[in-house]
């Protein structure tokens, strides 16, 4: 996305865009505080993630502490406050996908890019995470690749899913 | 006073009965992923190339049920029987549209040979317009009865009316608590408060279970006709969904669902041109368990942290910001349409003494037919897993029955001929949950399923109050010292005066029930805790004994 100065009152320092979308979205929520957790997920959508200049300006625009703002930002599991990777995979941990056998899944994911769950690879490629349950549980075990829900995966059929993903691959839309 | 329902509800059945066939695709979740859109296209794009033109008709419809066949497609000739074909894939919708749609001929090869045992004994009433209606047309909807009883209700009932019939009806909340649901409607009718508001629980937090989540996705209009009715009953003007924010395809039928409605005058301002007002406005959530939790919930909605609070008050009196409040879980919204529209005594007629209609139940785990069901309360175990199940894969045998995820416990074997209702699943150490029902065989061994839970438990206290927060993590270390073949028998002693101690004196549901899966699994699996403790064997083989330097399976 073009960061290019708007020439017309900037609505952050930065003169990031992005800034006056998440202001359309403060405003259509009236600066009301307790909006606080739809404007995270409007700004979590902008941004990709939360960092602390955005929990910052956002903390100023609903005239909430900025201690508020963190608080709920860490308490939900679906905020984030680092970057994620250019792809994301989501390996659901839920009971129906446990029993179907999601940890061997899990770990064959781990061990081929060398990070934990929660973790990103060094080189910003590819963030491995994990869900409580994505509601798929017919098809258990269930990874969500970018988005994506395949199901009835083993490790073999979920490394095959990463394998594509090269670091010249564009980010799917 | 021009009727619009009554005006959509003629032009929409006239076009319905001038087809000569109609094809529903499952558009859920699972069936999406197996690429039902693809499929829905497919055949659509055939038979308007066969100049098939309005005499078949191609929709989206909820969740057919049989989710480890998708993608599933129904053919229905008029006056003839449904029929249900699975993993219809490209090659299967040409077929399908040629043989069937437009030739009239059984396609063998894919027909569902479960159809019958499957279906045969089911009942449904939440569930009864998959397969009929377009979730994402109104139209539709109305035409399968959508917003019939809000009329009815708005135009001919008083609020206390409509409270007295869910009292009749002997309702109960279907997130998992199981209170009367007439009970809280009443006491929520009866509070003084300058506003009221009805809140829709869809947070469904228990792994392992998709019921709400197919409800909302497959038909949104049934669940927001439920709250409007509370609304109306109760005296609210204002309704919130509190959707996972892992259901986005929930989240997007619900959008569309509450526009098409506006647009309608079924919600908004004067709805059906009475006094009568209602909006509704979505809140989705941010990834909590603890938010299922009521307190919690009404917390998240007003934008602060999940932490739930001491109660009494309830929110039936004091809820959303100070104000008296009614929540109810989605199912038990999507039965309040039919409740209202047929009665109170209809509906109690279904089901077993205390434990009254039907109940949405999520199959999944070690079972053949994973899938979405509708029983009458009452039917046994062993009738859902053997007969609608289609039992274990793999002729292994059954282990135990997981319902009511990290707050509930397991049914073993003996208990297979149990009927499924509030009662009989509490007496042996369950409960209905919201019905997740998780089968395990021998390969799950219960000590890994008991750390399972505990570690779900653990990450998800929200740390308010000191029991659930250090209570868990003492508990999971013990279950992982038990599970490594490191542990006592007191350590056993420990666990289980911990799951005293939680069960006590935790604040909320979270950790009040926290232990219940240990429980259960004690209570009928003890030797295999101790197969763990003093052989430092694990009898399913699953748990790798690193205290023992080696597998024994």
């Amino acid at each position: 996305m073009s960061t290019a100065a708007a020439p017309s009152t900037p609505a952050h320092p930065s003169g990031d865009k992005r800034f006056k979308l998440l202001d359309v979205a403060i405003k259509r929520q009236q600066f009301r505080p307790d909006a606080l957790i739809e404007l995270l997920h409007a700004a979590q959508e902008l941004f990709g993630y939360l960092d602390d200049d955005v929990l910052i300006y956002i903390g100023r625009a609903l005239r909430s502490p900025l201690s508020r703002v963190y608080g709920v930002a860490t308490f939900y599991n679906f905020f984030s406050l680092k970057p994620a990777g250019r792809h994301t995979c989501v390996v659901c941990l839920g009971t129906a996908c446990y029993v179907k056998g999601a940890g061997a899944v899990l770990q064959a994911l781990e061990q081929a890019r060398g990070i934990k769950a929660g973790e990103t690879t060094s080189d910003g490629e590819l963030s491995l995470l994990t869900a409580r349950c994505v509601g798929a549980c017919g098809l258990a075990p269930a990874v969500v690749f970018d988005g994506q829900m395949a199901g009835k995966l083993d490790p073999p059929g979920a490394l095959a899913r990463i394998a594509d993903w090269k670091p010249s691959d564009e980010r799917p839309a | 006073m021009s009727d619009l329902r009554r005006e959509v509800l003629e032009q929409e059945q006239l076009a319905r009965a001038g087809r000569r066939c109609r094809v529903a695709v499952c558009q859920a979740a699972s069936c999406l992923s197996s690429g039902a859109g693809a499929v829905r296209e497919n055949l659509q794009a055939q038979l308007t190339a066969s100049g098939a033109g309005d005499s078949v008709e191609v929709f989206g419809t909820g969740c057919l049920g049989l989710c480890h066949a998708g993608p599933l497609v129904q053919v229905e000739h008029k006056d003839e029987q449904p029929r249900l074909y699975e993993h219809v894939d490209a090659g299967a919708a040409r077929e399908l549209a040629q043989r069937d749609v437009l030739g009239g001929q059984i396609v063998r090869e894919r027909l569902s040979a479960a159809y019958a045992s499957f279906f045969g004994r089911q009942r449904r009433i939440v569930l009864e317009n998959s397969g009929v209606s377009d979730p994402e047309r109104i139209e539709s909807c109305v035409a399968s009865g959508a917003y019939e009883a809000l009329q009815k209700a708005v135009t001919e009932m008083t609020p206390a009316d409509v409270v007295q019939e869910l009292v009749r009806s002997g309702l109960r909340g279907r997130g998992g608590a199981g209170y009367p649901t007439g009970l809280k409607w009443s006491t929520v009718y009866k509070a003084k408060g300058a506003r009221k508001f009805v809140i829709c629980n869809a947070d469904e937090g228990d792994p392992g279970a998709f019921m709400d989540r197919s409800v909302l996705e497959g038909d949104p209009h049934r669940v927001l006709e439920g709250m409007a009715l509370a609304a109306f009953a109760v005296g609210a003007d204002q309704g919130y969904v509190y959707v996972r924010g892992e259901y986005p395809l929930a989240i997007a039928r619900l959008k569309t669902a509450i526009k098409q409605a506006e647009r309608m005058q079924f919600l908004g301002a004067r709805v059906f041109d009475t006094g009568f007002s209602f909006r509704v406005d979505i809140r989705i959530g941010a990834g909590a368990f603890v938010c299922g939790e009521e307190t919690a919930l009404i917390a998240s909605i007003e934008g602060q942290r999940g932490s739930p609070r001491p109660r009494p008050p309830y929110p039936a009196t004091s809820g959303l910001w100070g104000f008296p409040t009614l929540i109810n879980n989605v199912e038990t919204f999507a039965n309040v349409a039919a409740i209202v529209g047929r009665g109170g005594d209809w509906y109690a007629g279904i089901g077993t003494g205390k434990s009254k209609g039907t109940k949405v139940f999520a199959l999944a785990g070690r079972i053949n037919r994973t899938g979405l069901i509708e029983v009458e309360m009452g039917l046994t175990l062993r009738e859902i897993l053997f007969e609608i199940g289609g039992g274990i894969p793999g002729g292994r045998a059954f282990k135990a029955a997981q319902t009511g995820g990290p707050s509930g416990g397991c049914i073993p074997a003996q208990f297979l001929d149990l009927p499924m209702d509030y009662e009989s699943l509490a007496g042996v150490g369950s409960i209905m949950g919201s019905g997740g029902l998780i089968v395990m065989d021998d390969s799950s061994c219960m000590v890994d399923v008991a750390r399972y839970f505990m570690e779900f438990c653990r990450e998800e206290s929200c740390g308010k109050c000191v029991p659930c927060r250090a209570g868990t993590v003492q508990m999971h270390g013990l279950l992982s010292k038990i599970a490594n073949g490191r542990a006592s028998l007191r350590d056993l002693e420990l666990l289980e005066s911990l799951s005293d101690l939680l069960r006590a004196t935790s604040l909320c549901g979270l950790g009040q029930t926290a232990p219940n899966p240990v429980i259960s699994t004690l209570r009928y699996f003890r030797d295999e805790y101790l197969a763990h403790i003093v052989d430092q064997r694990c009898p399913a083989g699953v748990c790798p004994m690193p205290g023992r330097g080696e597998l024994h399976a």
